[in-house]
C-alpha cells in the first residue's frame, strides 16, 4: 500500500473514533445543563399536572436511566435519527438538513475569501517588509483581529445597507426570486444547478457582505501567520541555495517558499476556521441568515435537548472534518510526515 | 576559465565585512581559502554570486573570464548563478529543500538554464548522481533529501551544483557538518571531479588538514583581508606571515606531516 493511502486510512479510523467521542461529549454535556427540559416545554398548567409531567418525559425517554437514554441516542444517531426537535416537532435530521446549508455556505464563502486574501496579502508584507505595504497590512490584520464580529457585522449592515443602499438587506435572496429548487441546499450552487443567474446573483449579492464580515478576522490572522512564516522560510539555508542555483524569482516562491510556509499555515487556518463557526451564531442573527447559529441560539434558549445535541454533534463533526483536512494536507505537502 | 578577484570591498550596515580581497581561481585547481570565524571566508564566496545580504555594499572587481560580474544586471547574473559558478554550502541537511524529491531538486536548473526536456534531464540527474557515486542513482531520483546519509546528501549536493557543467565550483566548509570518517571521501571527490572537469574550485575551509588534503593555493584570510596566499606547500611548510604561523602552530602536530 502506498504510504500517503495507509496515512489517510489511519486518520480516518481515528476520526471515526473521535466522532463517537464527540456523542458522547455533546450528550453527557447537554444533560448536566441545570435546567429543565420539561419547564421549558410545557406550559404553567400543564407543569401542574403530575400525569402530564410524567407522559411527557416518558414520550421523549426522560424517565429512563442515564445510560439507557445514551445508548437508545446512539442507537438511533446509528440510524440517521438524531431525535425530534421538542419545539419544531420535527425530526432533528430534517431540521439541520434544512439550516446547516447556509451555514456551510456562508462559512465556505468566508473560508475561501480569507485563504485567498490572508495567505496573498501575508506574502505580500512579508516579501515588502519593512516598506509602507508591510505597514498598511499590518494596520489591516491589526483591524481584523481586534474588532468584535458582531460589531462589525452591525455597522456593516448600517452602512452598505442602510446607508449606501449598495448591498442588499438580510435572509439568502430576493424574497420576489424564491429561490432555486433545492439540491445540494447551497442557495449559489444551486442557482447555478438551476441555470438561474438572477438567483445566482442575488444570492452571492446577499452572501458578500456577511461572509466579509466573518472572514475579517481570519483575514487577519492568517496575514500575520503568513508572514512570519514566509519570513522565516526566506531566511533557510535552501533559499539561499535555490538563489544559487539562479532559479527564477517566481520558482523559487512558489516550489520554495511558499511549500515549507504552507505547513503553519493551515495549522493556524484550520484553527481560525472552528472559531470561525462560532462567529456565524452571531454575523446569522444580524444578516438574518438561516443558518444553524441561529437555529443553535433557539434551541438553547428553549431546552431543547435533540436540537442541542444535533448542532452540538455536527459542529463537532465539522470540526473533525477540518483537522482531518489539515492532517492529511501534512501528509501531502511534507513527504516527512507521511513516510513516517 | 579563471576567475579574478581584485580589490573586493564588501561592507553591511556602514560595517567593512571585507577590506579588499585578491584571489585568483584557475581551471582544474582547487583554492583553498583558510581563516578563523567572522574572517570574511564565507562572505567572499556569496559576493561571488551576489547572494549577499540585504543592505550589503560591493565595490571591487569580480571577473569571470573577461566578463565582470559586479556591475552584470541580475537576469544575466541568474544566468551565471548555477549554470557557470555554482555553491556547495556547508549543511546538506538545510541546504536541501525537505519537502521536494531529490529528482527536482536536480533537475530544475538545467532545465531552466540548460532549456532540457524532462526526460533529458532525468538521464543527465542520474547519471550526476551515478558520478558522486549515489548507490541506486535511479531510485535515489525520485527519494526526499531526509533519506539520505549526511554525507550522502553532500554528494547530492555536490551533483546538484555541476548538473549544469559550472566553470567554478564554490564549496563552503563543505565537509564541516559531516563525521570525521565520510569527510575524506567527499573530498576526494571534489579533488577528482576538479581534475576530471576541469573545474576552478573555490574550498573555503577553517580546518587546515581539509586544506593540506587537497588544495593546490592556499589563501589565509583574518579580519577582511588575504594576509597570505600562495603554493600550498610553501605556504603551510614556510608560512611567511605570524598569522599563518600561529594557525599553524595551533593545530594538533601530526596532522600536517
Amino acid at each position: 500500500m502506498p504510504p500517503l493511502a495507509r496515512f489517510l486510512i489511519r486518520r480516518v479510523l481515528l476520526a471515526v473514533l473521535m466522532a463517537w467521542g464527540i456523542t458522547l461529549v455533546t450528550f453527557v454535556l447537554t444533560n448536566l445543563v441545570p435546567g429543565d427540559p420539561v419547564a421549558a416545554n410545557l406550559g404553567q398548567r400543564a407543569l401542574g399536572d403530575p400525569a402530564i409531567v410524567a407522559q411527557w418525559r416518558a414520550e421523549h425517554g426522560l424517565d429512563k436511566p442515564l445510560w439507557q437514554q445514551y445508548l437508545l441516542h446512539l442507537q438511533g444517531l446509528v440510524q440517521g435519527d438524531l431525535g425530534t426537535s421538542q419545539q419544531s416537532h420535527r425530526p432533528v435530521s430534517q431540521d439541520l438538513a434544512e439550516f446547516v446549508p447556509a451555514t456551510l455556505e456562508l462559512a465556505g464563502a468566508a473560508i475561501l475569501v480569507s485563504l485567498v486574501l490572508g495567505v496573498a496579502f501575508g506574502v505580500i508584507a512579508a516579501l515588502r517588509r519593512d516598506r509602507l505595504s508591510d505597514h498598511a497590512l499590518r494596520v489591516l490584520s491589526l483591524v481584523g483581529i481586534s474588532v468584535p464580529t458582531f460589531w462589525l457585522a452591525l455597522v456593516a449592515f448600517y452602512v452598505f445597507f442602510y446607508r449606501l443602499q449598495i448591498t442588499p438587506g438580510s435572509g439568502r435572496v430576493d424574497a420576489a426570486l424564491g429561490g432555486a429548487p433545492a439540491v445540494t441546499g447551497l442557495q449559489t450552487v444551486d442557482a447555478l444547478l438551476a441555470g438561474r443567474w438572477d438567483i445566482f446573483a442575488s444570492a452571492v449579492g446577499h452572501l458578500i457582505t456577511p461572509a466579509l464580515v466573518l472572514a475579517l478576522y481570519t483575514i487577519g490572522l492568517l496575514t500575520r501567520f503568513t508572514r512570519s512564516a514566509v519570513l522565516e522560510v526566506l531566511g533557510q539555508d535552501y533559499v539561499r541555495a535555490a538563489r544559487a542555483k539562479g532559479l527564477p524569482g517566481r520558482t523559487i516562491l512558489f516550489r520554495y517558499v511558499l511549500r515549507s510556509a504552507l505547513v503553519p499555515i493551515i495549522t493556524v487556518a484550520g484553527l481560525a476556521f472552528g472559531s470561525l463557526l462560532s462567529g456565524t451564531v452571531l454575523v446569522e442573527a444580524i444578516f438574518a441568515w438561516p443558518g444553524i447559529g441561529q437555529y443553535a441560539y433557539k434551541s438553547a434558549t428553549t431546552l431543547d435537548l435533540p436540537a442541542v445535541m444535533g448542532v452540538g454533534l455536527v459542529v463537532g463533526i465539522v470540526y473533525l472534518v477540518i483537522n482531518l483536512v489539515v492532517d492529511v494536507l501534512y501528509g501531502v505537502i511534507d513527504p516527512r510526515v507521511r513516510l513516517q | 576559465m579563471t576567475l579574478d578577484i581584485t580589490g573586493l570591498r564588501v561592507s553591511i550596515g556602514g560595517k567593512e565585512i571585507l577590506r579588499g580581497v585578491d584571489l585568483r581561481l584557475q581551471a582544474g585547481r582547487v583554492h583553498g581559502l583558510a581563516g578563523e570565524s567572522g574572517s570574511g571566508k564565507t562572505m567572499t564566496g556569496l559576493a561571488t554570486l551576489g547572494l549577499l545580504p540585504h543592505g550589503a555594499r560591493t565595490t571591487g572587481s569580480i571577473r569571470l573570464g573577461e566578463r565582470e560580474l559586479l556591475t552584470l544586471p541580475p537576469k544575466e547574473l541568474n544566468q551565471v548563478r548555477g549554470g557557470r559558478i555554482a555553491m556547495v554550502f556547508q549543511d546538506p541537511a538545510t541546504s536541501l529543500h525537505p519537502m521536494l524529491t531529490i529528482g527536482t531538486q536536480l533537475t530544475e536548473h538545467m532545465r531552466h538554464h540548460l532549456r532540457l526536456g524532462k526526460a533529458e534531464a532525468k538521464a543527465r540527474a542520474v547519471e550526476l548522481l551515478g558520478k558522486v557515486r549515489i548507490p541506486g542513482p535511479e531510485e535515489a531520483y525520485g527519494r526526499f533529501p531526509h533519506q539520505f546519509s549526511g554525507g550522502m546528501r553532500q554528494r547530492i549536493a555536490i551533483a546538484i551544483a555541476l548538473a549544469c557543467s559550472p566553470e567554478v565550483l564554490i564549496a563552503d566548509e563543505p565537509t564541516t557538518a559531516l563525521d570525521v570518517t565520510v569527510q575524506a571521501g567527499v573530498l576526494r571527490l571534489l579533488r577528482g571531479l576538479c581534475d576530471e572537469l576541469g573545474l576552478a574550485v573555490l574550498l573555503v575551509t577553517h580546518d587546515l588538514g581539509v586544506m593540506s588534503a587537497v588544495a593546490d593555493e592556499v589563501s589565509v584570510m583574518k579580519d577582511g583581508l588575504v594576509v597570505e596566499s600562495g603554493p600550498r606547500g610553501r605556504v603551510l611548510r614556510e608560512p611567511e606571515h605570524p598569522y599563518t604561523r600561529a594557525l599553524l602552530d595551533s593545530l594538533p602536530d601530526a596532522e600536517l606531516r
